[in-house]
């Protein structure tokens, strides 16, 4: 092949042509924007799909209505889904990739307490806002996440006594084996004991663990009152179908901190799940009218695709969104600080699970509580409590003293 | 007493649960001296065959029994076909291959049928001994084990079949000289594993819910019980999953399920420090 000066100069300017293209229509694109962007991160496959199908629909669903509404001063809200597969990795991959390329507004995201862990500091240190909006184990102090699920001060504080109360003071505890599990174990074993009662064991559970036979037995061997399920994600699904394949769940009565967030009650068939209470801030089976018509708008939009909402963990991903949005509209700008300061200043928002207010100082929920029990695979509503404060986290935490905090406290026994 | 009744009838549940889901490892391991990596994907097609046929009304027993070791014995002999066959007597080529078609089936899978656990409830209820109560699935499971380790010795010892797919196994040529057409014993040798994993996931799908990524969770311990067996099919499975078995059932009610999992582990490596070759490479040797 020949190659003459003018080849060369033809060559290499349809290169640097080629190489500057993108940047030069990204910025085209990027002068035009006037959209606001809003990432969620929530695993719609793996494991802990049962949690992330149904919180990535209601995502999707309030930013729908937001837009229908206007928008958000006077800008259209672009959603950006990620899934992270149930994988930690592709966690930090996404925050890291929807604050510096996508340069969103917000983060909504993380399901288990682990992906959270793994995304705030990401998220801190490239200064975009994060709503984490799942029921945890309470402790973050951290003022740029917001976390508006329940926390132990809210359930397990209003669980423990009630099915005490109800079945007996002798409580066996299996947890998943990360810190959810660990951290919330340590709030049941403080319940029970201020409660006269007793933790007979307490057992940890990998997520991907599926054979439960030697618990059971064991469990059988220590007859207590309650079994306390702290458990997460599909595989640990099977300990129900064990538990209900051994006869157990005629003999020994469940109570659970999880149950429900992922549909659990309608992986199972009556028979397995009947009589297992949990406690959350929302159970798509209350009876509001609040609730009521947001189930209606939801299911005339969504028609067969609209999932079973379970407890809590869609609809605070709903009143996230929102209180998100209420934010913004008081600040008058997505400005990070300028949206933390408006949300600070006590904002709150009345939705389909009830008024949810943002305490200033740590960042959490002040919301409703409930306790209910399975029955044909559907929640009955026990009891309600209403406006419960996130006590777990406020005894530790003062982000308006110390607005530079940046740690999740642990309960210490 | 009870408790003693009980911890010995977990005991053997694990047991059969390690032999279940090792035995199609073992017979084209110890017949075919080919490590099929693809094993736990083996087993994953098989969960899924009784699911989908059970979805699609067929009785869950025949889905479980029938559909599923049939559909992985299909699969099985296609592999044969396409892959083995071309790689025998060169190990580490078919490791690399079968793990190569490990992924490809996980994919596949994920692709079609989305990486999402589901499942189906045990039959058969529970039943009460003495103060305490136990799955009768799990049960069923002990003694269809116990069954289909039996039927598998009687067809290897006493039928002709057996006895050609023995011969050919010892000596390839001279049953060709005999007029045995080794590559059919061979397909059929591998279909015949394939159908036991099959039959094995399918068998497990109700106590460990499925999804496609489920094979991993039981590659490693049917490896470690056939590795650990040595190259006898039934006396090594037998006696590398009765060891096995007890020690992991025995560490889990006296620690956590976590350590009676390192506890496995532990007796495994502690054994083939003693004996490289297996159990059955120092006793029960030539055995079946």
């Amino acid at each position: 092949m020949q190659f003459d000066r003018r080849s060369l100069l033809r060559t290499s300017a349809i290169a640097m042509g080629a190489v500057a293209a993108p940047a030069i229509i990204h910025r085209g694109a990027w002068a035009q924007e006037d959209v606001i962007k809003v990432v969620g991160i929530h695993d719609a496959s793996g494991g802990l799909d049962i949690y992330g199908q149904p919180m990535i629909a209601t995502l999707g669903f309030a930013v729908e209505e937001l837009n229908a509404a206007g928008g958000l001063l006077g800008k259209q809200v672009e959603l950006i889904n990620y899934d992270p597969q149930s994988n930690i990795q592709l966690y930090t991959q996404f925050a890291t990739q929807a604050a510096t390329r996508d340069r969103a507004a917000v983060v909504h995201g993380g399901i288990t307490s682990a992906s959270r862990e793994a995304m705030r500091p990401i998220l801190k240190r490239f200064q975009t806002l994060y709503f984490y909006n799942t029921q945890y184990e309470g402790g973050v102090c951290d003022r740029n996440i917001f976390c508006l699920g329940s926390g132990p001060a809210q359930n397990v504080t209003k669980l423990v006594p009630y099915v005490m109360n109800k079945w007996g003071k002798k409580v066996y505890v299996l947890a998943a084996d990360y810190n959810y599990g660990q951290i919330t174990a340590k709030w049941v074993k403080k319940y029970v004991t201020e409660g006269d009662g007793e933790v007979l064991a307490d057992e940890y559970f990998p997520l991907d663990v599926t054979d439960f036979g030697p618990t059971i037995r064991k469990i059988q061997a220590a007859k207590p009152d309650i079994v306390m399920s702290l458990l997460v994600g599909g595989a640990h699904v099977s300990f129900y179908r064990q538990w209900a394949a051994a006869g157990m769940n005629k003999e020994i009565p469940l109570a659970s901190t999880t149950f429900g967030g992922g549909n659990e009650n309608k992986l199972l068939s009556p028979e397995e799940g009947d009589g297992i209470h949990a406690a959350f801030a929302y159970f798509q089976e209350l009876d509001t009218p609040a609730n009521k018509a947001f189930l209606e708008r939801f299911h005339a939009k969504l028609g067969d695709k609209a999932p079973y909402l379970g407890a809590e963990l869609a609809m605070m991903t709903y009143h996230g969104f929102n209180i998100w949005a209420e934010g913004v509209k008081k600040a008058g700008s997505v400005d990070r600080m300028a949206v933390t300061e408006a949300l600070e200043s006590g904002i709150s928002y009345q939705g389909p699970a009830g008024t949810t207010v943002v305490d200033p100082k740590t960042h959490h929920a002040t919301l409703d509580v409930h306790i209910a029990e399975v029955k044909d695979q559907a929640f009955e509503v026990l009891e309600s409590y209403a406006q419960q404060p996130p006590a777990d986290t406020q005894a530790v935490c003062d982000l308006s003293a110390n607005p530079n905090e940046n740690k999740q406290y642990v309960v210490g026994i | 007493m009870d408790l003693a009744l009980i911890v010995l009838l977990q005991i053997v549940t694990s047991i059969a649960m390690l032999a279940l889901i090792s035995l199609g490892l073992a017979v084209i391991f110890g017949m075919m001296r080919v490590i099929n990596l693809a094993h736990g994907e083996f087993l994953m097609l098989g969960a899924y065959a009784a699911i989908l046929a059970t979805g699609h009304g067929v009785n869950l027993w025949v889905s479980m029994l029938l559909v599923a070791p049939v559909s992985v014995a299909i699969v099985g002999v296609v592999v044969e076909r396409l892959i083995i066959r071309r790689l025998y007597g060169r190990m580490i080529d078919t490791m690399l291959a079968t793990w190569g078609l490990s992924l490809a089936l996980i994919g596949l899978v994920t692709m079609i049928l989305g990486n999402t656990n589901t499942g189906f409830s045990a039959p058969l209820g529970s039943i009460a001994i003495g103060g305490f109560r136990m799955s009768g699935y799990e049960l069923f499971l002990i003694l269809f084990t116990a069954v289909l380790l039996a039927v598998v010795f009687v067809v290897f010892r006493f039928t002709r079949l057996g006895l050609i797919a023995r011969g050919t196994m010892q000596n390839p040529d001279m049953a060709a000289a005999l007029g045995i057409a080794p590559s059919t014993v061979y397909a059929v040798t591998f279909a015949v594993g394939a159908a036991l994993s099959g039959l094995a996931g399918a068998l497990i799908a109700p106590l460990a819910g499925v999804v496609p990524t489920m094979g991993t969770a039981y590659i490693a311990k049917a490896f470690i019980t056939v590795i650990t067996g040595g190259a006898a099919i039934l006396a090594g499975t037998i006696s590398a999953s009765g060891l096995l078995g007890a020690v992991n059932t025995l560490g889990s009610f006296l620690a956590t399920p976590v350590l009676g999992e390192v506890a496995l582990l532990a007796a495994a490596i502690v054994l083939l420090r003693l004996l490289p070759r297996g159990i059955t490479g120092r006793f029960l040797k030539g055995s079946l």
